[in-house]
């Protein structure tokens, strides 16, 4: 695929847009799959780096990658130019599902760069007349990330642990979490997720997490990925990356 | 047209392409990504007597070139194979199914052997004696000359078809080993399975997989896998399959060029589900510009 724009935001983060070279973007590209991206002519980073679909943007043929410079690979990705070409593999594993009623309250979590996915899943669960809430956490202002595109879909609560946007402390924190909620989709460091997971576990909600085990394939063939579960090890790759949490044997 | 086709003991590969046990699943996750059957064949996931839920994660890390895994062979077991993978995956594919066989005591291994000798689209097994992830067994079959005479011994007793055994690289002289395992009455000997290795996290000072060790695969270990080869090959009468870090036409031709009569790709699948039908499209086409008719002109040439 071709690099057709690519956004810095802050220091470490880019958003990435790319298109097909030739055709069009594979159908029915689920909210929470992901893209195993090769990274060219490294020797040191010569497996593919697992990235989130952020956006698929089936009138402009384009998918989105939000990407955040923490190695060499991502560096790559984060510092390449419009013109460029990656070999994509995509999509990849098992997204986030819909809530069983349209009228049900939706709250999609995120934090750093785990915003990534929900922005496509708040796309979709807007267009399907869910009326998504999205509550998003980072460290400081300058680590939040596509706010404006969140909000195009729906009301966005944001907390910062420094205090510099929205309300101070960590996003488990945020007064968005006293109203009623049917459902919780997340994504992002797993200490948070798992503060997420304890609320919904212990107030009923229903609640779908994505991990980011470290992975090879990608493909569900080398079994590198796995998750202890209710089912024994499993593939994140595959059955996952996103899971309900009564799967995961999370002390919560 | 080149003859690209090659035997092992009774088996006959259409071409010397296989994909290497762990990397490929059973197939089915690469079948949309390419054509299965354009291979020589496919060698499956690891398969024991019983379930195996393998290690705990992490289980891989990535080192320059290659990486570091200890999958500690997760499996369903063989009679969850035979009665739901098997017939599938013989109805879809036309090359050949090879079962990597573990074991963790000889019996076990027998045992196994004897569960898929009836199914007719076997018609090999690769018994790895070398797996470094698993505590007890693996290993110690396969660094010794005595351990892997055993196996193949008793494996030999009730495996008619063609006997492949995966040597391990992790001993003084491999040539020994496989001398003993042709002694026995193997088919052929396939090398090598990964190096034993270890990385350590010094942010968090602390090894990076969950058994502290594990295997080592990729194009890291190629030279070491192609020295083993070229020196197992000169001593043994059997063929020789090659493996260890390929990820090119060349690559493989390496391997043939030091006596190896298949090769198996592997960690190369992650990065490229497609490889395995580019190399063996790129020694077909390697036979033709170089005026070949056999691939078995350039084998052992070196
Ligand atoms: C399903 C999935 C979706 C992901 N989505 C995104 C995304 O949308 N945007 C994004 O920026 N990142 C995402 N990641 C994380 C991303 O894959 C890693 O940051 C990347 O692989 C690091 O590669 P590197 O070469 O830059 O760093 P390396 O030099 O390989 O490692 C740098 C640091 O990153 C850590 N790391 C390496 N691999 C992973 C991994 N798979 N998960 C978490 N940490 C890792 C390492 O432990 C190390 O501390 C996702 C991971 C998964 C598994
Ligand atoms: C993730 C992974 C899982 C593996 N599982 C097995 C296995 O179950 N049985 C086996 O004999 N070898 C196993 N291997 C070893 C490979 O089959 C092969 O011998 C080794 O990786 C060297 O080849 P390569 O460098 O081409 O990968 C595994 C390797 C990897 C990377
Ligand atoms: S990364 Fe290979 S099975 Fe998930």
């Amino acid at each position: 695929m071709r690099v057709v724009s690519i956004g810095h935001i802050a220091d470490s983060y880019a958003l990435i847009k790319l298109s097909p070279l030739s055709g069009s973007l594979p159908e029915g590209i689920q909210p929470g799959q992901f893209a195993q991206i090769e990274i060219p002519d490294s020797k040191s980073t010569f497996l593919r780096r697992p990235i989130s679909i952020c956006m698929a943007d089936y009138d402009a043929d384009q998918i989105w990658l939000l990407v955040r410079n923490a190695g060499q690979g991502t560096s790559h990705m984060v510092n390449s130019s419009v013109g460029d070409i990656y070999n994509v593999l995509l999509p990849l594993g098992h997204g986030f599902s819909l809530p069983s009623k349209q009228g049900d309250s939706v709250l999609l979590v995120g934090g750093g760069v785990g915003v990534a996915p929900l922005l496509y899943f708040g796309k979709v669960l807007f267009e399907q007349g869910y009326k998504p809430v999205f509550a998003l956490g980072a460290r400081s202002a300058k680590d939040l990330l596509l706010l404006d595109e969140f909000k195009k879909y729906g009301p966005v609560h944001v907390s910062t642990e420094d205090g510099s946007a929205g309300e101070k402390g960590l996003i488990t924190c945020n007064s968005v979490f006293a109203s009623e909620i049917s459902d919780i989709a997340c994504c992002g460091p797993t200490p948070m997720m798992k503060a997420v997971a304890g609320i919904a576990a212990s107030r009923g909600i229903n609640c779908e997490v994505s991990l980011e085990n470290m992975m090879a394939c990608g493909l569900g063939a080398c079994l590198c990925c796995v998750e202890d579960t209710a089912d024994g090890n499993v593939c994140v790759c595959k059955n996952g990356p996103v899971f309900n949490i009564n799967q995961l044997k999370w002390q919560i | 047209m080149a003859n690209l086709s090659v035997n092992i003991g009774p088996l006959r590969l259409q071409n010397p392409v296989l994909t290497a046990s762990g990397t490929f699943g059973y197939g089915e996750e690469f079948e949309d990504l390419m054509d299965i059957n354009s291979l020589g064949g496919i060698i499956v996931k690891g398969t024991s007597l019983h379930p195996r839920q393998g290690n705990p994660a992490p289980r891989m890390v990535e080192t320059p070139s290659g990486m570091l895994n200890a999958v500690g062979l997760q499996n369903k077991g063989v009679d969850h194979f035979i009665e739901h993978i098997y017939p599938r995956i013989a109805k879809k594919y036309t090359s050949e199914i090879i079962v990597n066989v573990a074991g963790s005591c000889v019996s076990d291994y027998v045992e196994v052997c004897e569960k898929l000798a009836p199914l007719d689209r076997i018609r090999a097994i690769e018994v790895n004696i070398s797996c470094p992830n698993v505590k007890q067994g693996g290993m110690a079959f396969g660094t010794t000359c005595e351990g892997a005479a055993e196996v193949t011994k008793a494996v030999r007793q009730k495996w008619p078809k063609a006997l492949i055994m995966k040597l391990s690289p992790n001993v003084t002289s491999i040539v020994d080993i496989a001398k003993a395992a042709e002694a026995e009455g193997a088919d052929s000997v396939s090398l090598i399975n990964t190096l034993m290795g270890m990385a350590i996290d010094v942010k968090r000072r602390r090894p990076y997989l969950s058994t502290i060790t594990g295997g080592l695969s990729g194009p890291a270990v190629r030279p070491v896998a192609v020295r083993m080869v070229w020196q197992v090959a000169k001593a043994v009468g059997i063929p020789v399959i090659g493996l260890g870090g390929i990820a090119s036409t060349d690559d493989a031709l390496q391997f043939i060029m030091a006596g190896a009569t298949a090769i198996q790709i592997g960690t190369a699948n992650f990065i490229n589900p497609r490889i395995s039908q580019e190399v063996a499209a790129g020694l077909e086409q390697y036979c033709q510009e170089n005026g070949l008719n056999d691939i078995s002109e350039i084998r052992g040439i070196v």
